[in-house]
């Protein structure tokens, strides 16, 4: 047994320390001398030493050193998850500021405190191979993320949603640990790559099955994709919207980066095969089912959807099923792909709620139908939100475009001649035709149709119109220039050794 | 210098939304002068070309770790339809000219097309020619979606979605071609250049060139087209048959016949007939001549007669790239331009200068209102573009369906009855529309005078003007064109085309 190095422990954690720390000071702060201020104001401020601290971790995270592991991964540190944990950093703090202008809730510091838990959860999450420490990690994140939902009491649908939210969450998390425990009484391991050894070489046992479909369950909740997707359009629509900008894109990111290293660093051996001439059951044929379905029923039942918080919600599902297509393909260059397809997407994602936390301020609901003459009250909203809805959808030259080419061209370069890969990638791309139907509905009532007599211009505050603004250009840069990042995505991950 | 098309349309787009409010009205100059310098770029570089070249405009990496390059070429054919988008960005301008409603936002979309456009005719990567196939589709759906006519919101969504779901083929072989080579490249000549296993080739072929062939009005894909064309509103529709069309035609010459030769070749067994996709397409696009003909002679709507002949002269581009020998071919790309300039031509007469006047385009209420008396000018302009449409010499339709025809008769002897029948029946709709439209009214002196129109505008003058110069200039001295198209099809990009059938 290894004895813990606690100087090692704590070089490795000195990010999570900071964020950590800054949630304290942020409630010691906010109470001790805003408490009478107006929430405005006490959001600013909340925010503003939020976001510091998550650019101190960003820091600490740039100057570290590139490699670290302890006690065979229960934490370790490496290029890539420092890049991931970056990405989750930033999104972070764009939804600290997206929350300045929000009035649900007069306990400021309490919402901000378990906004950085969660993100702390999710840099551990990221940061492990280890079971327990990953089981622990998501939980400390899904706890946080539950409250989140529910935490504008005033309204039914907050609590509605977030009970939903821990019912599912409860059952999918109490699936992944029965998964868990198989794999440990299997291996006698909790490590990731001892577990992956001991599968190795061996034909595929029922409780290595089990704990295969286990896993998906846990996992495919986080991600929300079908069939375990029913809590995503209520917590979508009752959520408080910082608390769903946090759940569509930070848990998102963080979920499927630790999916997709558990599946193909703990089942390495186990992958089986889909194809119908080579059946072999594996983690990949389950994993082409719950794409195809999340695919399919994402994108059809989105086309019914008025409310747009529950339009995002189901795209989200489908957009679930493309990225499952990276698992399948399982290589470095899929890999790259999954986080620049996931990034992009949060980035987006986080726009169109941005431009929604105007709108639903201003007309009082989210549905699709009170957008008309957006194009008219709020040129400049309206132009981010079609650019966001557009890369979304995957026009070019915007980064969802980039995302789909760079994650179809590995799907096919990974098995060449593979007549399931190539089904797969007609079948997305099909299905990506079909969700510019909805989309485009969304813009068409922004941009064709007459605003109502009398409307005025839509006021909006300036700090959500530069956050807007910025996450537009993201969007647009990234997918003009993919190399920024893309060149980074691929060294961190060669690297890595992944 | 070429480049520039490109970018100053963008610009210009740019500007426009930029542009104050109160400032509206110089949406239209800015638009007109944005357009005209980018014709005069496109025309001069067509003069300095020097023939069988194949001109660089720009160069530069874009995404190294893939092999995507920001890659911008011209060789004679695209040179041709280059010219031929200039011509008709800057006469759709003309034609808009009575624009009012949201001027700005009309003519940033309209910018937006028209730089996508130029980008795809100039595109030598295939990463940068999808960017911008895929660019020309949202600015469409809201020019017709915002300023159209009868149901325009049904048929912007068709037509988006037939174009999206077109690009959606197109994606899936382009993606198969570019890992199938090894994911080094994705410029058009390294990919032309490599070798395809022929059972890839086999399927990949038909899934891009009908990809391609959906926007190029491939009959039975065509139905977008004809409620497309006539929702929109002029310009959009000049643009939309007049240049919009001949990217899925370019398209398919350009990018699923280099890449895929032996795609056309025969399959090695017969089913119905059919020796292999090359019979396929050219019976598809017989099929698109005849039955766009005829069903143009049937409708009562001004607009849809133009939109279904729009399909059977689309049908003779596609039939004259499946003869597979130089002289068909060329006379697909001469028919490009013509066709171009032609609908170009008929939108406007139909769109803007009866349409915009009378507020209707039922043949049957325009008889009494004696047209041909009212507006002259509407009518002898529809004439000479009917004319010129039913291929009578001197024009430019005469050339390009006379080449086409002689095509066929070396590789399809047997379809050229029908291709006959198709063209009586294009002389017949013309006719048709013409006498109903302007010159169906009696001309007694009893009658009451007709209600008198708005006079015809010196931009209308002007547009209609440079359209049938053009149509002219085409028929009368081909060889204008036919000097740069022949080297480039001789080039080493059609390589594999020319050893694979012709």
């Amino acid at each position: 047994m290894n004895v813990i190095n606690y100087g090692q422990l704590l070089q490795l954690i000195w990010p999570e320390i900071i964020l950590t720390v800054t949630a304290l000071l942020v409630v010691a702060i906010d109470l001790l001398f805003f408490r009478n201020s107006r929430v405005r104001v006490r959001f600013l401020v909340a925010a503003t030493i939020g976001s510091a601290g998550c650019v101190a971790a960003i820091i600490k995270l740039l100057l570290a050193s590139a490699q670290g592991s302890l006690l065979d991964g229960i934490l370790l540190s490496n290029p890539l998850t420092h890049l991931v944990q970056i990405a989750l950093l930033v999104i972070t703090s764009v939804t600290l500021f997206l929350s300045v202008d929000s009035t649900f809730t007069a306990h400021v510091s309490e919402f901000v405190l378990l906004l950085l838990l969660a993100t702390t959860g999710m840099m551990f999450l990221v940061g492990s191979q280890d079971l327990l420490v990953i089981f622990i990690s998501l939980e400390l994140l899904s706890l946080s993320v539950y409250i989140l939902a529910g935490f504008d009491k005033r309204s039914v649908r907050s609590s509605e949603a977030a009970l939903k939210y821990f019912l599912f969450g409860g059952m999918s998390a109490a699936f992944m640990l029965f998964g868990f425990s198989l794999l440990y009484g299997f291996s006698n391991s909790t490590s990731l790559t001892r577990i992956a050894s001991a599968i190795h070489g061996q034909p595929l046992n029922p409780i290595l099955i089990i704990a295969i479909v286990t896993t998906v369950i846990g996992f495919g909740f986080k991600i929300a994709a079908a069939p375990f997707h029913f809590w995503a359009p209520d917590v979508y629509q009752g959520a408080p919207l910082p608390s769903t900008a946090f759940i569509a894109s930070g848990s998102k990111v963080a979920s499927f980066f630790i999916f997709f290293q558990v599946l193909v660093l703990g089942f390495a051996g186990a992958e089986g095969s889909a194809s119908l001439l080579h059946f072999q059951s594996g983690w990949i044929p389950v994993l082409v089912v719950v794409a195809v379905i999340s695919m399919l029923l994402g994108n059809v039942v989105a086309i019914v959807q008025t409310s747009l918080r529950r339009l995002l919600a189901y795209s989200a599902i489908a957009h679930a099923g493309y990225m499952l297509l990276a698992f399948v393909a399982h290589t470095q260059q899929s890999l790259a792909s999954l986080l620049y397809y996931v990034a992009t997407y949060a980035l987006a994602t986080l726009g169109v709620l941005g431009v929604l936390a105007v709108t639903e301020k201003q007309l009082g609901n989210d549905t699709i139908h009170d957008l008309a003459g957006l194009s008219r009250r709020a040129p400049f909203l309206s132009l981010c939100l079609a650019i966001f809805v557009l890369s979304l959808a995957g026009i070019p030259p915007l980064s969802g475009f980039f995302a789909k080419f760079l994650l179809f061209s590995a799907l096919l370069a990974a098995g060449p001649g593979s007549k399931l890969l190539l089904w797969l990638v007609i079948f997305a791309i099909g299905m990506s035709a079909v969700s510019l139907f909805y989309y485009l509905r969304i813009l068409k009532r922004v941009y064709v149709a007459d605003p109502p007599a009398e409307a005025g211009e839509i006021e909006s505050s300036l700090l959500l119109r530069v956050i807007v603004g910025l996450l537009a250009g993201g969007v647009v840069v990234l997918g003009c220039a993919p190399d920024l990042i893309l060149t980074q995505i691929l060294n961190a991950i060669h690297a890595s050794g992944f | 210098m070429l480049a520039w098309t490109i970018y100053i349309s963008f610009l210009g787009a740019l500007a426009l939304f930029l542009l104050p409010s109160r400032r509206a009205a110089w949406a239209r100059i800015l638009a007109l002068t944005t357009t005209i310098i980018t014709f005069a770029i496109t025309l001069t570089a067509f003069i300095q070309h020097r023939t069988g070249e194949m001109l660089t405009v720009a160069h530069y990496p874009w995404i190294p770790s893939l092999g995507i390059q920001f890659s911008l070429k011209a060789d004679g054919i695209s040179l041709t339809l280059l010219l031929l988008t200039g011509v008709i960005g800057v006469c759709g301008v003309l034609f808009s000219w009575n624009i009012e409603d949201r001027i700005k936002e009309f003519f940033a979309f309209y910018l937006v097309l028209l730089g996508a456009v130029y980008g795809v005719f100039l595109s030598f990567d295939l990463f940068l020619l999808f960017v911008f196939y895929e660019i020309v589709v949202i600015p469409k759906y809201f020019l017709i979606a915002i300023w159209g006519s009868t149901r325009r919101e049904y048929a912007a969504m068709k037509l988006v979605l037939y174009s999206f779901i077109g690009s959606a083929m197109v994606l899936v072989g382009l993606i198969a071609a570019y890992v199938a080579a090894g994911s080094k490249s994705t410029a058009l000549g390294d990919l032309a250049g490599y070798p395809f296993a022929p059972h890839f080739q086999m399927w990949a072929f038909p899934l891009v060139f009908v990809g391609f062939g959906i926007l190029a009005g491939l009959w039975p894909f065509h139905t977008w087209a004809p409620t497309g064309h006539v929702a929109a509103p002029t310009a959009a529709s000049m643009l939309l048959a007049g240049v919009v069309m001949k990217l899925g035609a370019y398209g398919c010459l350009r990018v699923a016949m280099t890449l895929f030769p032996l795609g056309l070749g025969p399959w090695g067994f017969h089913v119905l007939g059919f020796g292999s996709w090359r019979d396929v397409f050219a019976l598809l696009a017989v099929i698109g001549i005849l039955y766009g003909a005829l069903v143009a002679l049937v409708q009562k709507d001004f607009k849809f007669v133009i939109g279904y002949s729009s399909i059977s002269h689309m049908g003779f581009i596609l039939l004259g790239l499946m003869t597979l020998n130089q002289i068909g071919i060329s006379g697909a790309v001469v028919q490009m331009v013509s066709h171009g300039i032609l609908a170009g031509l008929l939108f406007a007469v139909v769109g803007r200068l009866v349409y915009s006047r009378t507020h209707t385009r039922d043949l049957t209420a325009l008889g009494p209102m004696r047209l041909g008396k009212v507006i002259p000018f509407a009518a002898f302009t529809f004439v000479v573009a009917g004319m010129a449409g039913m291929g009578l010499p001197g024009f430019s339709g005469f050339v390009a369906e006379l080449m086409i025809v002689i095509g066929v008769w070396h590789s399809y002897p047997s379809l050229i009855v029908f291709v006959a029948i198709g063209l009586v029946a294009g002389v017949a709709y013309i006719w048709r529309s013409m006498q109903m439209a302007f010159f169906a009214g009696t001309d007694l002196d009893t009658d009451p005078p007709p209600p008198p129109l708005p006079p015809i505008s010196f931009s209308e003058r002007l547009g209609a003007g440079i359209l049938i110069c053009a149509s002219v200039i085409v028929g009368t001295f081909p060889q204008l064109f036919l000097n740069v198209i022949h080297p480039a099809l001789n080039s080493p990009l059609f390589q594999g085309l020319r050893k694979g059938g012709w």
